[in-house]
């Protein structure tokens, strides 16, 4: 399960669009222990590719460190895919680095942009729920 | 005389270190803090370092707000003040 509200799934999408026609990353905080998407931490993509993605590592680390000043923690990565589903690729599952993390998907081949989430364990796909809360 | 630094883990390496978000360890440069973290954790053997025994590419380290990569990788010096970050390269398509 991952949780969003509006304002977090809109950032998410808003980047995605935003850095056509380049893939869109970033990664997200939230309470350790909790599935509430608290904050969405844009990234430059460092691989500047519409095929591949790759988190600027000092985007990474001052991510990482805003979280931890808001008791927050890093957990989990999201970016788009501009011409093909939302499901992660193989080289998705290629590089997951982290079985606890929330791999969320924003793809923008249809006209309306269709946002996923998974978990990568051991290379096996599984889909999670996604649950918005209007606010 | 032996340099103590506090060395940062991700989420994903700190079962490998006894569950621990912050280590110490000792060395004077990354390549040997590198060394005494595989000494008290055995389990990080093949998280940090490539066959070829260069930094892991699925890990990037930082020297305070540095990517060491773009320092003198290794052999990038470590003073007691210094804070080593250890996080997941995060990649894919």
């Amino acid at each position: 399960m991952l949780r969003l509200t509006d304002a977090t799934y809109d950032d998410m999408v808003a980047h995605a669009l935003d850095e056509l026609p380049n893939e869109a990353c970033g990664l997200v905080g939230a309470a350790p222990g909790t599935d509430k998407i608290e904050r969405v931490y844009r990234c430059h993509n460092a691989a500047a590719s519409s095929r591949l993605y790759e988190v600027d590592p000092l985007d990474h680390l001052k991510a990482d460190r805003d979280a931890e000043g808001r008791g927050l923690e890093i957990v989990g990565v999201y970016h788009s895919h501009t011409h093909t589903d939302a499901y992660p690729s193989p080289t998705d599952v290629k590089q997951a680095p982290d079985p606890g993390w929330h791999y969320v998907l924003v793809s923008l081949k249809d006209p309306e942009p269709v946002l996923r989430s998974y978990r990568i364990l051991d290379g096996a796909i599984t889909e999670e729920p996604v649950e918005l809360e209007r606010r | 005389m032996a340099i103590e630094v506090e060395v940062r883990l991700p989420t994903v390496l700190r079962q490998h270190a006894g569950g621990q978000a912050t280590v110490q360890a000792n060395g004077e440069t990354v390549g040997a803090i590198f060394e005494d973290l595989l000494r008290q954790f055995p389990l990080l053997k093949g998280q940090l370092l490539d066959d070829d025994g260069s930094i892991h590419k699925f890990i990037n380290v930082y020297r305070n707000d540095d990517d060491v990569r773009y320092l003198d990788k290794l052999d990038t010096p470590v003073g007691a003040d210094d804070v080593i970050s250890i996080l997941p390269a995060v990649a894919g398509g």
